[in-house]
Parts: structure tokens; sequence; C-alpha cells
């Protein structure tokens, strides 16, 4: 096992992996901007492109997700070869629900030779979760097993069985944390381990409820994590009291609290979408005041279009994506 | 099964059990192995193994256990398999995002290793992956045969840096 004083600093990753776009704007001390893209139930690359035209403009990387909710869309991979063809830079969401170590490995390498720099290893929303729960679930590895085997992938030049790589992958690391569901007093301790296994930067599970949030952050830089990891909180705008609702109650892992929910039942329903996007500007202005946040995760699901005037509104609206 | 639950609930209580028969068993395996065939003993361990760890753990017979280091609950209970959790989908009151009605294995565990005494912590160690082919052998064998503890080379690669 790796011990604390051997994990290397957020800096030390640098000549590993300085060719993501996403480290140098970090490294640079941005607050970074990613946003989550809608990957498409089509064949048709111009569906893909579709979804990213209105976060292009606004955004420092874009996640595609891997069969999110464990429903079927097109892969990450492809989503993420397609766009950065295009010229945007991706993150490639990778999760253990779908895929053994063999697959695992191949796919990194894959996703490398297509472009791909950024990686947030993920272990997966269950397939109960989604519309095809009969299906078989893998889970072979968890998410710190995949983030550990990327690391030796890219720093070792091999694969878990220990065969040698002609050329190992260059990544920027990431994992997810979600500060909002129990056990919350000891949810800075997985961040640790994520650290030690690999990850570089963070993305986290949707940030509803700050007092929450802060009490993580105080003791995550108790133990110097902020120093550690790139830290990108996640956010998203609620249409209604009802899409609130059905997010806390049906997709694994999201807590809103009551006085959210509140809020926007006592909005006249005109006015419904305009207080949903107001109280994500609010939460943003809130983090990122907040030490060790390094930027925030947008996942605005099939409200893309409201993205740039979060990002405008939020007051950190800065640059493009695509090159 | 009636009292299993209020054991689970003491695992300062199971993990002295544990080190217990771990000595026990380290002292008389040389003996067992020269005097019982190779099979026999594979057999009768892991029929030992699937009635008291069956009973005390739900035990999966992953045939690598790392009780120890998960506060003496069983992680292979966890419907994701994860050997380094929780996951992000617990609910808000505890329970398990694929089965409601259970509580998350994981949160279980970190809340049994705090109260825990010689292997307190040990919770936050990085587990290796699971090594599927020794699904349904003995654990215990595995443990004195050295067999759980092998990785694959490129697992320790880091390490040895």
């Amino acid at each position: 096992m790796l011990n604390s004083d051997q994990t290397p600093s957020a800096a030390d990753w640098e000549l590993q992996s300085g060719e993501s776009h996403l480290l140098q704007l970090l490294k640079a001390g941005h607050f970074a901007v990613t946003a989550e893209l809608n990957a498409p139930d089509s064949s048709d690359p111009k569906d893909v492109y579709a979804n990213v035209a209105e976060l292009g403009d606004v955004c420092d990387a874009i996640n595609a997700t891997d069969g999110s909710g464990a429903n079927c869309h097109m892969s990450s991979v492809a989503c993420c070869a397609l766009m950065a063809r295009a010229g945007y830079e991706p993150v490639l969401q990778m999760g253990c629900r779908d895929r053994n170590r063999i697959a695992i490995q191949g796919d990194l390498l894959g996703a490398a030779a297509l472009g791909v720099r950024n990686v947030l290893c993920l272990t997966g929303d269950d397939v109960s979760a989604g519309d095809q729960p009969e299906a078989r679930r893998v889970f072979d590895f968890d998410a710190l097993h995949l983030l550990r085997t990327a690391r030796i992938m890219r720093d070792r030049g091999v694969l878990l069985s220990g065969r040698k790589l002609t050329t190992p992958p260059g990544f920027f690391l990431g994992a997810a944390a979600n500060p909002f569901v129990p056990p919350q007093d000891l949810r800075h301790l997985r961040l640790a381990k994520k650290i030690e296994a690999g990850a570089q930067f963070i993305q986290t599970q949707y940030c509803y409820d700050v007092p929450v949030f802060e009490s993580f952050m105080r003791r995550a830089r108790d133990m110097g994590l902020h120093e550690k990891v790139y830290l990108l909180v996640g956010v998203g705008p609620l249409r209604s009291e009802r899409a609130a609702e059905f997010m806390r109650s049906r997709v694994p892992g999201v807590h809103i609290p009551d006085a959210v929910v509140d809020r926007l039942a006592k909005t006249p329903r005109k006015g419904k979408r305009a207080e949903g996007i107001r109280i994500c500007v609010e939460i943003i202005e809130e983090i990122k005041r907040i030490e060790g946040v390094h930027g925030v995760h947008i996942m605005a699901y099939r409200q893309e279009d409201a993205v740039p005037e979060i990002v405008e509104r939020a007051g950190i609206l800065r640059q493009k994506t695509r090159k | 099964m009636p009292g299993s639950e209020w054991l689970k609930n003491r695992p300062r209580l199971l993990e002295g059990v544990y080190a217990g028969s771990k000595s026990a068993l380290q002292l008389l395996y040389p003996l067992l192995k020269r005097i019982l065939p190779a099979a026999f003993t594979e057999r009768l361990f892991v029929w030992s193994e699937e009635i008291s760890k069956g009973y005390l753990f739900n035990c999966q017979m992953c045939g690598q256990c790392i009780l120890h280091s998960t506060g003496m609950t069983c992680p292979m209970n966890c419907p994701k398999n994860l050997r380094n959790g929780p996951c992000g989908g617990v609910r808000q009151n505890g329970h398990c995002e694929v089965i409601p009605e259970m509580p998350c294995v994981w949160v279980q565990a970190w809340r049994r290793d705090a109260q825990m005494g010689r292997y307190a912590g040990e919770i936050q160690l990085l587990q290796p992956p699971v090594n599927r082919a020794l699904q349904n052998s003995s654990a215990w064998l595995n443990l004195l045969e050295g067999t759980d503890a092998q990785q694959p080379s490129g697992w320790t690669a880091i390490e040895l840096e």
C-alpha cells in the first residue's frame, strides 16, 4: 500500500500528463468549468455535436457519461473521440459496471489513441437504476482499482499483468466524490484513498447543500487534501420541484434539501425554470469562495441551453474549450 | 439467523475470534498437512468456512478474506462487490442503493472499524482487486499458503518504485 507521504502532490503530475488542456488551466490557477454532455441515443455524430454546441463555448472540458443511470447511450469512448476530433477537450467517464478488467484496460488504451487525455474513474450506478435492470452487473473492479490501474499504465508503462506497453497513455486522472450521502463524517477519508490510488482531480455529485459541503471541505483541508487534488464541485439547474423530487428519489446518490424543493414549489409555474437557474448560480457563488474548490462541473441534463447563462451570471465565464 | 446480527455488531469480539483462529490454524496447519490428504483438507476447510463464516458474516466464499480490514463486515455482500467502499449511491437513511431495505455494508464496515482494537483503521488501506479464480476456495487455506496475498505484477509496480 502507498502511504500518504509517498502520495504525489498535484504539482508533481505536470510532466507526466502535461498534454491535458484541463490540467494546464488548473495548474495556471484558473477556475475551471466543465459540463456534462447528454450522450445521444443515436449513431449519428451530428447528434453529439448538436448537444456539445451549447457547452463548447463556455466550458473548459466536457464529460461524456458512461451509460449514466445504467441507461444505454452512445459509448463514452466514441463521444470523446468525436469531441476530440472537433477540437473540444473531452473527459472520458469510465465505470466498472459494464466491463471487466480486460475490457477496461483495452478501452483506456483505445481512448488515449483517439485523443482522450482526461479520465474520470467511477464505480458506476447499479444496473437496477436503469431501463434494462435484467442486465448482468460486472463490477470486476471498483473505482479505486480502476484509478490505480490507469495510473500504473501511465506511470509504469505496463498492464496490470505486468506486460509492457509500447506507448503508455498520458492521462490526467479523476474520480468522483459524494460528500452528501452517509457516512458524511467519513467521506473525506474515501477521498484520501482515491488520491492515494491516483486521483488528480475530483468531480463531485450535485451540490445542493452548501453547509454539508463546507464541513466536508473542512475535514479534507485538515488532511491537506485540497493541496493534493483539483476539486470541481458538481452543480446543476432544477427545472421544477417535480424534477427535484424525481432526482432525489430515483437518481442514486442525489441529495436535495427540502428548502430547495420548497423554494421551487412556491415559485409560480412560469418562473420555475428561472428560479432553478438562480439557485444554481447562487450555489456556485457560494462554493467558489470555499478554499480548496478549483472549479465547477455543471450537469444540466436536457437543460444544456441554460449552461451559458449560468456560467455568465455566476461570473466564471472565461474562455472556450475549442482550440 | 438468530444471534448473527448481535454478533455482527460486536466487531471487537469477532476480531479476537479471528486473531485466535488465525494463530491456531497457523500452529495446526503443518501437522494437518502431514496427516491429511490435500483434497480432504480443502473440502474440510471449505465446509467449515461455509458454516461458520456463512453464519457469522454471510460469507460469499470469495476465497480471500479481508474481514479484519473491513470492520469484520463481509464486503462481498455489497451488490457492487466493492473492496474499497462505500459507493456514492448510499441512501440518506444509510441503506443500499441497490437493495433499499438493506443497510449499506460499507457504512456498517466503517462504523464497526472504529469500534475495533488491534485492526482499527485498517479499513483505510487500499485493497487490491479480487482474484476471481479463488471464488469458492478456502480463504483459510489461501491465507496459510499465501495464495490470497498474491497480486498481479502490475498492481505492485508502483509500490516497488
